[in-house]
């Protein structure tokens, strides 16, 4: 069993290897100075993005349901990420277990987030998960805009106004309602979303090659079928939802924590288009098709920003979606490449045919 | 071939009025079912149907077309719950199941069109049928604990024993869907296998096949009740196929159980003429 690996597997070792090189290549580039700060800047948001994309690629293209407020889970686990940063700052002076420990917490409270939606919404057949996770978004948003959060010696204290707070002397607020998280120490460091995205390929990857990922695979092929063999259908729909939802909520965590000051509507509905135009572009269900496509389409417009289109940019990614989707479907034009492929099947089966003929 | 000649088992009454072979008789039918239909709106699909299937017996069901037959196949599997009746499985009352539940009872079925899961390889489309008996679970699968790789290597050595009921070992790597028709109903049997039923629903088995891949699944299907001890109940048009290898024959007629009996008996039965077998003879 050993000796032949699986074609999944081997997919897998290559996506690892993909990551573990660009990760070298560019703590090179930086060692040596060739990487502009503003590049530099870029490198832990677009790490947060590739762990959102393939996130989402479980629930999107392995489980087969559209989802549409990815934004709103890395948004939960962004300010709650944090709030853990900001109120264990005195408890554990050293930053990467904290910054470990917001990403944990961003990922429970997310899963958490994943759990409410799916319970009552997976049950149901159809689009209503696009529908209610589309509503989930905006709700999150919305909760967290009026949302004050402070911590002083007695703990936590959640109010939906400045003055109910009622800190003790000494203590911070954290999340100040519109204005968001300011004032936080940035605890995301590159390192830290390189780990975060070989975590993330490990959990989608293994999970996907193991015997629940079978059956979420089964559920998206055929869920009659599934159903058949004894697949417990809502069971397997929520682990791929919950799971997407946690590495959305940790890559949150990272996200909230690179900047000093964070504000709920930066994860409004055109981020979680923009995750899904990632993994639509990448192609729904390759792993490798998210990440690429997840790191190139987040650096290059940031890129563009210099010139004059960067303010057509989200007009130029909807476009582009849209494309995308008419070309993928549209019969005609699936027709003419299955046609172009079979012609030049049959030209080479005629050439090795006729070469065939010429040896005997 | 030669022991596929026509079976010769004498059925006997159960309690109910439902007969099965006599080497069954003294253990609970495997399936029971009395009165049982289901009305879609003003539509009755089954309006009574009542069998009983042996232990170990290989059931025809046959009918005209729009009968009700595989709408059956869907009552048992809890597709529709029933609108009346009982469905007793091994002696148990399936009507709080639902569909998973019944196939961990012990029903597993395989469809008129194929339903694989065609874009996964053939040992995982079996591998998902083994689901409920692979035990490890989502932590174990994430974190390549010992017991997933115990328990992978197990599935996988039963994937190929099953696979070598119809010699598709071969066939382990390929996309399911990628396969010739033939293959597909084969390997959607495997699937069903992979569930450890007691009792296989097989709706038109033969269903596209030539002759000869005909006069082969005929000795697999006696082969597997044989090595499995399970009881099949099959769907099937090609009457060579139902009346060379099944012991009992039920007919349904507008979703009624018009005759129950050996093969010898139905052909010789005038109402089952009449309703369908009449045409099939005149052109023998």
């Amino acid at each position: 069993m050993k000796k032949k690996m699986s074609k999944s597997a081997r997919n897998g070792f290559i996506n690892y290897g993909l990551v573990i090189a660009a990760f070298f290549v560019l703590r090179l580039l930086v060692g040596a100075g060739k990487l502009s700060n503003s590049l530099q800047s870029l490198l832990v948001p677009a790490c947060c993005y590739m762990v959102m994309a393939v996130s989402l690629n479980l629930t999107v293209g392995i489980l087969g349901e559209l989802s549409l407020g990815h934004a709103g889970f890395m948004s939960l686990g962004a300010f709650s990420g944090i709030v853990t940063a900001v109120a264990l700052q005195g408890a554990i002076p050293s930053v990467p277990l904290r910054l470990a420990l917001a990403m944990v917490v961003g990922a429970l409270v997310g899963a958490l987030g994943g759990v409410i939606v799916g319970v009552p919404v997976l049950r149901l057949r159809g689009d209503y998960l696009a529908i209610v996770t589309l509503a989930f978004g905006q709700i999150i948003k919305n909760i967290i805009t009026v949302l004050y959060v402070g911590v002083d010696g007695k703990g936590l204290h959640i109010a939906l106004s400045n003055e109910a707070l009622r800190l003790a002397e000494g203590g911070t607020t954290i999340i100040k309602g519109p204005m968001g998280a300011v004032g936080v120490t940035k605890l995301a460091s590159f390192t830290a979303g390189f780990l975060l995205i070989l975590i993330t390929l490990m959990v989608v990857q293994n999970l996907v090659n193991s015997r629940s990922g079978r059956a979420i695979l089964a559920l998206r092929d055929n869920r009659i079928a599934a159903e058949s063999v004894g697949v417990n259908v809502i069971k397997y729909k929520l682990m791929a939802f919950v799971t997407s939802a946690a590495l959305a909520g940790a890559a949150g965590a990272l996200f909230g924590l690179n900047y000093s000051s964070t504000v709920a509507s930066k994860f409004d509905f055109n981020t979680s288009i923009l995750v899904l135009v990632f993994v639509v572009l990448g192609g729904l269900g390759s792993i490798r098709g998210s990440l690429i496509s997840a790191a190139l389409l987040y650096v290059l417009p940031e890129l563009l920003r210099s010139f004059d289109i960067a303010e057509y940019r989200m007009l130029i990614y909807a476009v582009v979606l849209i494309l995308v989707m008419l070309c993928t479907n549209n019969p005609t034009l699936r027709s003419l490449i299955e046609g172009l492929k079979e012609k030049l099947g049959s030209q080479k089966a005629v050439r090795e045919g006729k070469g065939g003929g010429a040896n005997e | 071939m030669s022991k596929l000649e026509r079976p010769r088992t004498k059925l006997v009454p159960v309690p109910t009025t439902n007969i099965i072979p006599e080497r069954d008789a003294d253990k609970t039918p495997i399936l029971e079912c009395s009165h049982l239909g289901i009305d879609f709106g003003g539509l009755t699909a089954v309006s009574d149907f009542n069998m009983a299937i042996g232990r170990t017996e290989i059931t025809g069901l046959i009918g005209p077309n729009g009968a009700g037959k595989t709408t059956v196949f869907n009552l048992l599997t809890k597709v529709y719950q029933p609108t009346r009746g009982t469905i007793l499985l091994d002696g148990i009352d399936t009507h709080s199941m639902n569909t998973v539940q019944v196939n961990r009872a012990g029903i597993a079925r395989t469809f008129q069109n194929i339903r694989l899961f065609s874009n996964l390889t053939v040992e995982d489309n079996v591998k998902i049928g083994l689901h409920n008996q692979i035990g490890y679970g989502m932590w174990q699968g994430i974190f390549r604990l010992p017991g997933y790789w115990k328990e992978e290597k197990v599935a996988h050595e039963r994937v190929m024993e099953l696979l070598s009921i119809f010699d598709m070992q071969d066939l382990a790597d390929h996309q399911a869907g990628s396969l010739p028709y033939g293959a597909q109903r084969r390997l959607e049997i495997v699937r069903a296998l992979a569930t450890n039923p007691s009792l296989l629903l097989l709706d038109e088995p033969a269903a596209g096949m030539n002759p000869s891949e005909t006069a082969e699944l005929m000795e697999n299907i006696v082969k597997i009740r044989d090595t499995f001890q399970i009881a099949i109940l099959l769907i099937e048009h090609d009457m060579s196929l139902v009346m060379g290898i099944c012991e009992g024959i039920a007919v349904l007629n507008f979703g009624q159980i018009i005759a129950k009996g050996t093969p010898d008996e139905i052909q010789a039965n005038p109402a089952v003429i009449e309703a369908y077998l009449g045409k099939q003879k005149e052109g023998e």
